[in-house]
Parts: structure tokens; C-alpha cells; sequence
């Protein structure tokens, strides 16, 4: 039941998370904060088994870290997207990591972008992109809201649509959500919308 | 006495691992560098060699940072500090990433002084021809700490030290100068002691200052402006020490 979508905007890229830490019928906490911040221009919105989840995206953290101190400048979104793509593709085959994940980031040349990669290093560079039973909401609710260069504003609103159609529509819909954005200041926690305190 | 030196593994009779003593050659034959530990200031200062003219300097920077909080100057073998910057690169994300915490000054330098007394115990290998300044800051105490490594995998920790060409006249000096210092009167000190032995001027010194934000690498316009601050100093206390004589 977990979800993550993201957008891109005029100069901006948006990641929507939900925040539910599961265990069969358990709900362990609501304000899990599975997106990740890759670095000072990167978002990862990481859903899947949360083992996997923390291994996949902490080591990703730590190498995208360590490039950047090797080689005095940072990886651009692009190469970061296919440095998981490839771990995620050698590890296919012998122990796959079940982790998808919306990489979003900012880079000074190119503008916001967004990656879509799945658990079986699948990769697509897209403008809207969503995981999980929400996807299909999101999908579609995105599909018909979404146009190229919105504003931060007109973004929020329609992953506010989203989020209503998800908790709407989904039968175990998740309860909080974190959104986060990255632009040309960097990647930061955006809000919450929460229905319930953890 | 020449029977004792071919390999790293063999002692000669008495007590002394020539190939060990001989990295240590090899870094006093190495550039100058300084390092100076402030209040709330770390300074590293290195020589810079200006007769290279058709070099692209920023591709040769002498000052490293291995994490955000811990920077890095060497004297020696540029080659092998490469490597073991490398190296102490890698651990320094490995740590954060088993123990989710940033590694302490003293943490990495045990890791790297490790490092180079592993290769003074195993066969077919040679020391690392390098020492280490290694600066930064307490990720959790915020204290500052300076530490120093040497071929032979020693270390210590430092108020001030130098390494590399030189290293007894910087050492002698800011023993003789040495005092609690913080910000800018940290990096005038550093300076001051690596232009004890090396050329005057902003394109012969690399300066790196550590503080709590992270390190700054000094401009050479700035570290122009810190040396004529610091040979005004030096030709007013020149100019107070003659001046009473005169007035007799």
C-alpha cells in the first residue's frame, strides 16, 4: 500500500511520499520519511521492502558522497540515475534489491529532472512517474491535471488531487504524506499532509 | 648495514627498518607544509612550487577534503598520497554508512596511520612515501584537533606541526611563537611559518582554513593580502626595536 509519485515543474521537481511503515497489520509508525535526500540536489522516493529499501538508498547516498570528494564536483541526476540502475541490474540476478524509486533532482545545466527506476532496473527519464496501488490514482490524476512548466503552486495543488483520489479510493489508503521538492536552492522538505499524529 | 635495507620485512641488527627510515627521506625531501590549530580555527599551509609555468595549478590542489568536516595536506610522494586519500575517502563513507555517523579526526587518522604501517609489515610491498597533516573538527564535541601520521604508521596529535622540506626550522619556529590563537590570527600563523622557508607570495603558498562550516581554500589575491598584512608586522616591530635606540 505504499506510495511514492513525483512531477516536474517549471524549474522544480516535486516528490510525493506516503509516510506508513507496515508490517502485515501493523502500522509500526505514520511518519516515516522514505524520501531521501541524495545530496544537495537530488530527492529519492524510495518505496519496497524496507530492508532493502534503507540498504539500497543509504549505500547509494554514501557513493554519490564519495564521487563528489573524488572528483571535486557533483554527479548530475542523470549519472546518479544509472549508477542505481547498474547496481540495481547486478543485483537482479543474483539478489535483487526490491526497491523502486523516483529520483528527482536539479542540475545547473540541464534544469529539474525525474527518473523513474523500478526494482528490476527498469530506467525511464519522465515528467510525472508513480509507485505503488496509488499509481494508479496518481497516473491518472496526473495525466489529466498535468501540463508542462507548472508553477510550484499549480504542482502542489494536483499532488493535493492526488493525494485526495489515494485516500479516497485506496481501501487501506495510507494516512500521512510528505512532499519534498528540489530546485535551483537545493532539495528540501516541502510540507506534510497528515491525517493523523505520530 | 647495506645487507638490511632490500626489503621492508627484515630488521637489520640494530633495531632499525632501513626501508621505513628511507620513506622518511623521501618525505623530508618532500614540500613544505604547516599546520596550525586554532580556538575555533584549523589552518593547513602547503609550498607551493611556482616554477612550473604551463601547469593548470587547479588540477594540482595539495589540500584535500576527505569528508566535510576533515581536510588533508601531505609532504612526500604525490602518487601514493593519492591512494591513501583515496583509501581514507572510502572509509570515511563505509563509517558513515555501518555506524550512521561521521568519523571522528582521530578515527581516521588511526585508519590511515594503519594503513601505513600495513605496508611496513608484509612482503613485496614498500611504505607509503608520505606524511599526513590531518585537520578537522569533532562532528560531535566540536573540538578542533591536528593530527600528524609518518611512513611508519605513527601518530599524534599537535597544537602546531610541520612536514616535509624544512619541517625542523617551521617546527623550531612556532615552537618559539606558538599561542592560542583564533580566525584570522591562526591563519597569519601558519603562514608566517611556512614563509620561514619559502619564497614570499601568494602564488607559492596554498592555504586551507578549517572551521566549523566546512574548508576554505584562500584565494591567492587573499593570502597576498595576509602576507604584506603580516611583512607590515614584521618591519613595524623591526621599525620599535630600533626606535628607542635612536631616541638615546
Amino acid at each position: 500500500m505504499e506510495c511514492v509519485f513525483g512531477m516536474v515543474g517549471k524549474g522544480f521537481a516535486l516528490v510525493v511520499a506516503d509516510s506508513s511503515a507496515v508490517n502485515s497489520i501493523l502500522v509500526h509508525k505514520s511518519n516515516e520519511d522514505k524520501i531521501m535526500v541524495l545530496d544537495s540536489h537530488k530527492l529519492m522516493g524510495a518505496s519496497g521492502e524496507a530492508g532493502d529499501r534503507a540498504q539500497f538508498t543509504e549505500y547509494v547516498q554514501k557513493n554519490v558522497a564519495l564521487y563528489q570528494y573524488r572528483n571535486g564536483i557533483p554527479l548530475t541526476t542523470k549519472a546518479a540515475a544509472n549508477f542505481m540502475r547498474g547496481e540495481l541490474a547486478t543485483a537482479l540476478r543474483k539478489n535483487p534489491y526490491m526497491v523502486n524509486i523516483v529520483l528527482a533532482g536539479y542540475d545547473k545545466e540541464t534544469g529539474p529532472s525525474l527518473y523513474f527506476i523500478d526494482y528490476i532496473a527498469t530506467l525511464h527519464k519522465v515528467d510525472k512517474a508513480a509507485f505503488g496501488y496509488g499509481s494508479y490514482f496518481a497516473l491518472s490524476m496526473m495525466d489529466r491535471h498535468y501540463h508542462p512548466d507548472m508553477t510550484v503552486d499549480e504542482a502542489i495543488k494536483l499532488a493535493d488531487q492526488c493525494i485526495e483520489e489515494i485516500r479516497s479510493r485506496l481501501v487501506v489508503a495510507p494516512q500521512n504524506f510528505i512532499i519534498k521538492i528540489v530546485d535551483k536552492d537545493g532539495a528540501r522538505e516541502h510540507s506534510w499532509r497528515r491525517t493523523t499524529k505520530d | 648495514m647495506a645487507r638490511y635495507d632490500r626489503a621492508i620485512t627484515v630488521f637489520s641488527p640494530d633495531g632499525h627498518l632501513f626501508q621505513v627510515e628511507y620513506a622518511l627521506e623521501a618525505v623530508r625531501k618532500g614540500n613544505a607544509a604547516v599546520g596550525v590549530r586554532g580556538t575555533d580555527t584549523i589552518v593547513l599551509g602547503v609550498e607551493k612550487k611556482s616554477t612550473v609555468k604551463l601547469q593548470d595549478s587547479r588540477s594540482v590542489r595539495k589540500i584535500v577534503t576527505l569528508d566535510d568536516h576533515i581536510a588533508l595536506a601531505c609532504a612526500g610522494l604525490k602518487a601514493d598520497a593519492r591512494v591513501l586519500i583515496n583509501r581514507a575517502r572510502i572509509e570515511c563513507q563505509s563509517h558513515r554508512l555501518t555506524v550512521e555517523d561521521p568519523v571522528t579526526v582521530e578515527y581516521i587518522t588511526r585508519y590511515i596511520a594503519g594503513l601505513q604501517q600495513k605496508y611496513t609489515q608484509s612482503g613485496g610491498v614498500r611504505p607509503f612515501g608520505l606524511s599526513t597533516l590531518i585537520v578537522g573538527f569533532d562532528p560531535y564535541t566540536g573540538v578542533p584537533a591536528l593530527y600528524q601520521t609518518d611512513p611508519s604508521g605513527t601518530f599524534s596529535a599537535w597544537k602546531a606541526n610541520a612536514t616535509g622540506r624544512n619541517s625542523n626550522s617551521m617546527r623550531e619556529f612556532l615552537e618559539k611563537n606558538y599561542k592560542e590563537t583564533s580566525g584570522q590570527e591562526t591563519v597569519k600563523l601558519a603562514i608566517r611559518a611556512l614563509l620561514e622557508v619559502v619564497e614570499s607570495g601568494g602564488k607559492n603558498i596554498e592555504v586551507g582554513v578549517m572551521t566549523k562550516e566546512g574548508l576554505k581554500q584562500l584565494e591567492e589575491d587573499e593570502i597576498d593580502t595576509i602576507v604584506a598584512e603580516i611583512e607590515a608586522e614584521k618591519a613595524a616591530a623591526e621599525a620599535a626595536k630600533k626606535a628607542p635606540s635612536k631616541q638615546t
